[in-house]
């Protein structure tokens, strides 16, 4: 996907310095970055890093405290409700009207945009064939399964035809067959041209989909590239990942002298990834580890670099912190 | 542009309707317990029935505007729904003015039903005009006043809570069920800051048969009053999305 993007048209989206202080609190941090028209471009971090601000003040929710941004030409600051006729926004929360059947919801939202009288009705029927609710139409939101009501939340936000499309963890809170559906559902939008500026704290999802992907940490973006350009960043070193018979989360610094030139991450209590170093001498090291302290080596593998990799080396995190979900709704 | 702000403003509030109003607690708040509270005051003092009409109205324009929308907005935030209005093309003074034109139309309902009823079955008659322009003014006022208390607290049950505390002292103190003439002068003063007074007073003269210029003063004090609550509930719904 990414090597067939073109990142020298006019951006679609882009932002200079956009900051968000909350008191003394710096939720955004200087974020500069820009998006290319078709272009998946995820966002990516835990939660709490900043993404669901970043999107608010993007869709007019909030307003910055510091920089600018614009969408498709117009000032976020100065030209919001004109930049909102081009944007669809898919919140981290379904929030349509549990009392409005499916398609009531949907003609609704029609009406608000102004898609005009003739194509409102077509264009509800379109939309619920095309997320599989069409049987569904005449039953209240609040009747729906999670998944149901995430599909609806985005065919609500694609009612007035977007050239944006802004998801929010849209995955979150979700069961796999009901995610791996909406990751479909996703990639079919992209490949109608839709630009989308999607956040997720799962690696997984934004390796699968994105064309780019920001890591966001504490407000600030730490790295930017495509799935592969990150994780290039790990290829040139090893990857060990090594299962413990015990915990040595508390040992880790100690484990880490052992094995000098390498970056130790611990996964789980018993468990640690190694980047970098020689992989002969980490395994003397290691060995020498679990004799001196008496905690047994269960397992030693070799891996293929993913983005979780990346992540962590970039970031220094586990990938437990990206586990923690919000709950969505 | 205009047109989409018109737009926006019309479809919130038809949807308002469709989604909270015309519904059994609505309804009860906004007609039924202003009957039972006129009712309750009459069999405890009988008298003159028909002088306790104007009072019902004014109830009835005051219960039936602010119950159910101070509930609305201040759900509607909660759950994150007023956001997605916010999502579309219109600007937040738009979004609140459909929800205040929601309990305004609920309100020009109950209070159409109340009046009529009565109005038919006591044989009263009524300057119409002026009786219709006290009654539409009053429903702005109220919607706004619903629309200011939801937007200023937090938790949907305060909005309620705190609601009551003018709705309450302004049965009491502005005609409703006692005559204002017949109060202490200070208390007399105090009455004549709450706009239910106006309300009580236009609807009174439109029984009377005053001429429609009689309710004019009134009609400058609701009109004033509306804006009084209106603009500092967009300026409170702008805070919170700043």
């Amino acid at each position: 996907m990414a090597s067939s993007l073109d990142l020298s048209g006019d951006p679609v989206i882009q932002t200079i310095n956009l900051t968000k202080r909350y008191g003394n609190f710096l939720a955004v941090d200087h974020l500069n970055f820009q998006i290319q028209k078709g272009e998946i471009f995820g966002f990516l971090g835990p939660n709490g890093s900043g993404k669901t601000t970043t999107i608010r003040m993007l869709v007019g929710l909030s307003k910055p405290s510091e920089g600018r941004a614009s969408i498709l030409g117009h000032d976020i600051l100065s030209n919001i409700t004109e930049a909102k006729r081009y944007i669809g926004v898919v919140p981290d929360i379904s929030n349509l009207y549990d009392e409005l059947s499916a398609r009531n919801n949907l003609l609704f939202m029609a009406k608000l945009y102004g898609v005009p009288h003739d194509q409102r009705e077509l264009k509800t029927d379109e939309l619920l064939k095309n997320f599989g609710l069409y049987e569904r139409r005449d039953d209240r939101f609040g009747t729906f399964s999670r998944g149901m009501k995430r599909a609806l939340t985005i065919a609500a936000a694609l009612i007035h035809s977007p050239k944006i499309l802004f998801l929010d963890e849209p995955t979150t809170g979700l069961d796999v067959v009901a995610a791996r559906s909406l990751r479909n559902l996703i990639s079919n939008l992209h490949d109608q041209g839709l630009t989308i500026f999607l956040t997720t704290h799962y690696l997984e999802e934004a390796d699968h989909l994105c064309d780019r992907i920001a890591i966001l940490v504490n407000g600030k973006i730490v790295r930017i590239g495509t799935p592969e350009e990150l994780k290039h960043l790990t290829e040139e070193k090893s990857v060990i990942e090594i299962t413990f018979a015990g915990d040595i989360r508390t040992r880790i610094g100690e484990l880490t002298s052992r094995i000098p030139g390498t970056e130790v991450i611990a996964l789980e209590d018993d468990k640690v990834r190694i980047y970098g170093g020689d992989p002969p001498r980490i395994f003397e090291g290691v060995s020498q580890f679990a004799k001196d302290t008496g905690i047994e080596l269960e397992l030693v593998n070799s891996i293929r670099p993913s983005l979780e990799d990346a992540f962590m080396r970039i970031t220094g995190l586990s990938p437990i912190v990206m586990a923690i979900d919000k709950g969505g709704r | 542009m205009w047109r989409d702000e018109l737009r926006g403003i019309y479809y919130i509030a038809l949807k308002d309707m469709r989604t909270y109003y015309f519904k059994p607690p609505a309804v009860s708040w906004g007609v039924v317990f202003p009957v039972v509270w006129i009712l309750a005051f009459y069999l405890r003092n009988p008298q003159n029935f028909e002088d306790l009409i104007p009072g019902l109205i004014a109830m009835t324009i005051l219960f039936s505007t602010t119950a159910a929308e101070a509930v609305v907005i201040n759900f509607e935030l909660k759950l994150g729904s007023l956001e997605r209005l916010l999502l579309a093309p219109i600007s937040i003074a738009s979004v609140l003015i459909g929800k205040v034109l929601g309990g305004f139309i609920f309100g020009i309902f109950m209070t159409a039903i109340v009046a009529f009823v009565s109005i038919l079955s006591l044989g009263l008659h009524a300057n119409f005009l002026a009786l219709i322009m006290v009654a539409v003014s009053s429903l702005l006022v109220f919607s706004s006043m619903g629309a200011f208390f939801s937007v200023a607290v937090k938790e949907v049950f305060e909005a309620q809570t705190l609601l009551n505390l003018p709705r309450f002292v302004m049965i009491f103190l502005c005609g409703v069920v006692y005559p204002i003439s017949a109060m202490p002068e200070w208390l007399q003063h105090i009455s004549r800051l709450m706009p239910l007074t106006y309300t009580v007073d236009g609807l009174a003269r439109s029984f009377s048969l005053g001429s429609t210029s009689s309710i004019f003063p009134d009609l400058l004090v609701l009109v004033g009053y509306s804006l009084i609550l209106i603009i500092p509930a967009i300026k409170m719904l702008n805070k919170k999305f700043e």
